[in-house]
């Protein structure tokens, strides 16, 4: 291993300019004669928008202009879309309503952009923004998924009942005999509870239009620059893809929440062509973030779980209402679909599975990715319902999921509902799991809580997800509008230093020196001589940007890619150097050699003379630089198991986490510091699912949970130290590095196994968040109970 | 607009403003350090924390007004003149205290004033400290373990900050 090479704890290269202030976050940057966006936003959940008085602020102070729908259509630009096409059981495709950029005709949901005030300073947009004068008509508010079929009114006129779509996967037939000749039926209903996602930088976009050369600039909070360049020229058609560019400088976290294309950059990019080129800057406060920022889950689910006579699981059923929120956001359709049903099957040979999703439109904030994205909402409803029924048939949680299992030589294994696992071995997850937690000295722990009045409970989850996000000819063939491979270039200069570009972003993952590593040990180059270059799509290769787990998995495939190219025109260069035959260069730890001689020439040497060829192989391009575009032939499948030990105050309701621990197969690890740490900060989003979170609207579809006073964040104190294994069981097989990835399973794996604690301790499940209070009342109703 | 003179990381400073504007903001665009960070309308999650006179303070939750006078230190001044880091700098870094680097800053200037009022804390203590200061990134595991660090560092009389 070099020694910032694969496996090394290297310390990170981006931590300098973040530690000393000098990180440039989209809203540190300010341009010459910069004007200021502010947004006004629908009070109304739902009303006629009757009309926008625009004069009423055109005379105040500092105002540029003021600009809603009418100037939108006037200038013929295109809606918002939803990049992914979900059938419905009958073969129809989804019903989607427009999605504008600034409102037209009616207002869907609380924080929905009506107009956008621009100002010579932020102070005056503000003041504007206050004052301007726009009419409503209130209409009544579909807010509840549960009840969206058959609410009095419409979202969207055009579709009916509010349902988007009616989808369904697997074999329902062989389900409903299961389920007939089953010997036991475990049945439960959840609810998966609407999150926001809060990355702790908010949203913010600045736009400029370069007369001179006719182009447009827009810096924005994004995860995947060129996606957002993709959308905003071909569909939005705020200008042509090769006259705008795209940049996400550093990004302070996005979790999904910044995967999106939404109204407020193209608004900003589109309005500075009518201030006259001004650079036109929007930075969201976190008050408008809560409101308008796409929210994540939000599912009421109904399941059953078959089982024979000797506890083997033989079928599942499920039936799953998913909350879309007013309009489809960007990757809004699969989140609940694709990126759900296909992981029911979890690490499970269940035989058959049946699962029917419902989509609603409500008026509520629009609902899309969210760290995991579907799978953990897969993971909470499987590992609930398994710890459910194991808890009804007696058995040992840990046992009967071994029982039920995918045994190890089962792989590659297809599960019922359509994914290929290529690799897994779940029982050395949860052995490792157990044992790090000593179950077994948990009846002791729990006698002696008892003793001091407090109750103690163990909950398992074992978890699957599929990331490594995706092989291009499967989405495509289930409705994805986007190809999902990942590129890279990588470019020597003179002196042997090296540009590794990517069309991946980082936004807090360390791409800058994970990439580092790879590209040191491929090239044997010192890592300090290493520079990764990311989110400028004027800089950077086409990629699809970062999400779904999948910046190294595909996206450091496609610079392995590129290094076996360059290694392979050293090789020719050095053959011709070292007067050899090409076949017998062989090429380690930097150096060309000649196979079987001290004979040899350094990458150093070969590269110069790639870019001074005086003495040069005569049909060889001169340079070194090579490009790669990877397409993954499968997704990758991390899995694990978390155990989560939990004692509860009965005064209280009081839920305190003792210990968690966390136990994933993620392959190989390039960086287990960086792995590490992704663990601790999904897990920390896990339990804030599982205990504090939950975004809350009322009857009339107005956010009770709108700032950080109402919404419940973890902070510090709210969560353990962990202890986690990052690596234990098998190496993927669908790259070469053998990586899986590793940014969404603590997320995925961690609620389940809070829940599932609580649900041991006081004999009764309560729904996330286990707030005190629920958990405390549900206390009281089953002492009740027993009385 | 009101004219307006502190220090600010050991250099005198002045600035016209408006009485409503936020010392964060006065920092951000008057001066450009734009190392203190936003995170928030509700003086909650502590992105923004600086010192003033000596203790932190969250700069979103204070006129620029109310510090005339006062010596400022943000993150920009935590390191010496010549770079060398301060000890919790140091630590994050080695610690892989942060992701995302959002939170940092105020991390870092809280982390700061902790050690200096208390030197040796408990986990429980430096968890109980950072009650006002949110990060989505990390899970806090790594920056306990930074801050706890740190603490063993600056016990081996390491330079304290430039204030
Ligand atoms: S910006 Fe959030 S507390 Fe100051
Ligand atoms: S490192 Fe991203 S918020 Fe803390």
């Amino acid at each position: 291993m070099a020694e910032n090479g694969i496996g090394a704890r290297s310390l990170r290269k981006e931590d300098q300019r973040f530690i000393t202030g000098k990180g440039r976050y989209t809203d540190d940057i300010s341009q010459h004669g910069q004007t200021h966006a502010v947004f006004v936003r629908s009070p109304h959940a739902h009303a006629k928008l009757v009309g926008v008085d625009k004069a009423s602020v055109a005379d105040m102070p500092g105002v540029l202009a003021v600009l809603d729908g009418t100037d939108v259509a006037a200038d013929g630009l295109g809606n918002l879309i939803c990049g992914w096409l979900v059938k419905s059981k009958d073969g129809s495709p989804m019903k989607m309503g427009p999605h504008p950029l600034l409102a037209q005709g009616k207002v869907r949901y609380v924080g929905d952009r009506v107009a956008v005030v621009i100002a010579e300073t932020h102070a005056q947009a503000q003041d504007a923004a206050e004052a301007l004068v726009v009419e409503y008509d209130e209409l009544p508010a579909v807010v509840d998924v549960a009840k969206a079929h058959d609410a009095a009114s419409t979202v969207h006129d055009e579709v009916e009942h509010n349902l988007i779509f009616d989808w369904e996967l697997g074999d329902q037939a062989a389900v409903d005999a299961a389920m007939a000749s089953a010997a036991h039926v475990t049945r439960i209903d959840l609810v998966n509870n609407r999150l926001v996602p809060n990355a702790m930088e908010p949203r913010a976009a600045i736009g400029t239009y370069d007369s001179g050369l006719d182009q447009f600039t827009c810096y924005v909070t994004s995860q995947n620059p060129h996606v957002h360049r993709l959308v905003m020229a071909a569909f939005v058609q705020v200008a042509p893809e090769h006259k705008l560019r795209v940049i996400g400088p550093d990004v302070g976290g996005g979790f999904g929440s910044k995967i999106f294309i939404y109204g407020e950059e193209c608004v900003v990019t589109w309005a500075s062509k009518k201030v006259g080129g001004r650079p036109v800057k929007w930075t969201c406060d976190r008050s408008e973030a809560f409101l308008s920022d796409a929210h994540g889950r939000d599912h009421v689910s109904h399941a059953e779980l078959a089982m024979d006579a000797d506890g083997n699981v033989t079928a599942l059923r499920v039936h799953t209402k998913a909350n879309i929120g007013a309009y489809m956001s960007t990757f809004s359709s699969c989140v609940p679909t694709y990126l759900y049903a296909t992981l029911l099957a979890g690490q499970y040979k269940t035989p058959a599975i049946y699962a029917e999703v419902k989509a609603y439109y409500t008026n509520t904030a629009p609902v899309d990715a969210y760290r995991g994205a579907g799978r953990p909402e897969a993971s909470f409803l499987l590992e609930t319902l398994f710890e459910q029924a194991a808890k009804e048939t007696g058995k040992d949680p840990a046992e009967f999921r071994r029982q039920n299992f995918i045994p190890k030589d089962a792989f590659p294994y297809q599960t019922p509902v359509a994914l290929v696992y290529d690799i897994g071995d779940y029982e050395v997850t949860l052995d490792k799991a157990m044992e790090l937690i000593d179950y077994k000295g948990f009846p002791a722990r729990k006698a002696a809580a008892e003793a001091k009045g407090k109750k103690r409970g163990i909950g398992i989850s074992c978890y699957i997800e599929a990331c490594g996000i995706a092989p291009s000819a499967v989405v495509g063939s289930l409705g994805a509008g986007v190809g999902l491979w990942e590129s890279a270039k990588v470019r020597f200069s003179h002196t042997g230093k090296v540009q590794v570009l990517t069309g991946t972003h980082s936004h807090g993952q360390g791409h800058e020196t994970t990439f580092s590593q790879l590209v040191s040990e491929k090239l044997g180059i010192p890592f300090e001589d290493i520079e990764v270059i990311h989110g400028d799509t004027e800089k950077t290769p086409v990629g699809m940007g970062t999400y779904g787990s999948r910046s190294l998995a595909v996206g450091g495939e496609a610079i392995v890619k590129s290094c076996d190219k360059l290694i392979a025109k050293g090789k020719k260069i050095a053959a011709h150097l070292l007067e050899a035959s090409e076949a017998d260069i062989t090429f380690e730890n930097g150096q060309f050699s000649v196979a079987g001689t001290d004979r040899s020439k350094s990458m150093g040497e070969v590269v110069f003379t790639a870019y001074v060829p005086h003495n040069y192989p005569p049909d060889l391009e001169p340079g070194m630089e090579e490009g790669a575009f990877f397409d993954p032939p499968n997704f990758t499948y991390p899995s694990g198991t978390y155990i989560c030990e939990v004692e509860i105050d009965p005064d209280t309701g009081v839920v305190k986490i003792e210990k968690l621990v966390a136990v994933d197969d993620f392959g190989n690890v390039i960086n287990p510091n960086i792995v590490e740490g992704q663990v601790h900060g999904g897990l920390t989003q896990g339990i804030g699912q599982a205990l504090l979170e939950g975004a809350i609207y009322d009857e009339s579809g107005q956010l009770l949970t709108g700032s950080y006073m109402d919404y419940t964040m973890p902070r510090a104190d709210d969560v353990p130290s962990f202890e986690v294994v990052t690596s234990a069981g098998t190496v993927c097989t669908s790259n070469s590095m053998g990586v899986k990835g590793c940014g969404e399973a603590g997320a995925i794996g961690s609620p389940p196994a809070v829940i599932n604690a609580i649900t041991d301790a006081i004999g009764v499940r309560v729904e996330m968040p286990a707030t005190p209070q629920k958990v405390w009342a549900a206390m009281q109703g089953m002492a009740r109970a027993a009385e | 607009m009101t004219k307006l003179s502190m220090t600010v990381n050991g250099k005198a400073v002045s600035g016209e403003i408006e009485g409503r504007t936020l010392l964060v903001d006065f920092l951000r665009q008057n001066l450009g350090l734009t190392g203190t960070h936003v995170g928030c309308d509700t003086s909650q999650c502590g992105c923004c924390v600086v010192h003033v006179d000596g203790r932190s303070v969250k700069s979103c939750t204070m006129l620029a007004a109310q510090a005339e006078g006062a010596e400022v230190t943000t993150v920009e001044g935590l390191a010496q003149a010549d770079g060398t880091l301060h000890p919790i700098q140091a630590a994050f870094r080695e610690h892989h205290g942060l992701q995302c680097g959002f939170c940092t800053p105020g991390m870092l200037m809280s982390a700061a004033d902790l050690l200096q009022q208390n030197p040796s804390p408990t986990e429980h203590e430096v968890r109980d400290w950072l009650e006002g200061n949110m990060c989505r990134c990390t899970g806090y595991h790594n920056i306990v373990k930074a801050i706890l660090a740190a603490a063993e560092t600056m016990k081996g009389g390491m330079p304290q900050a430039a204030e």
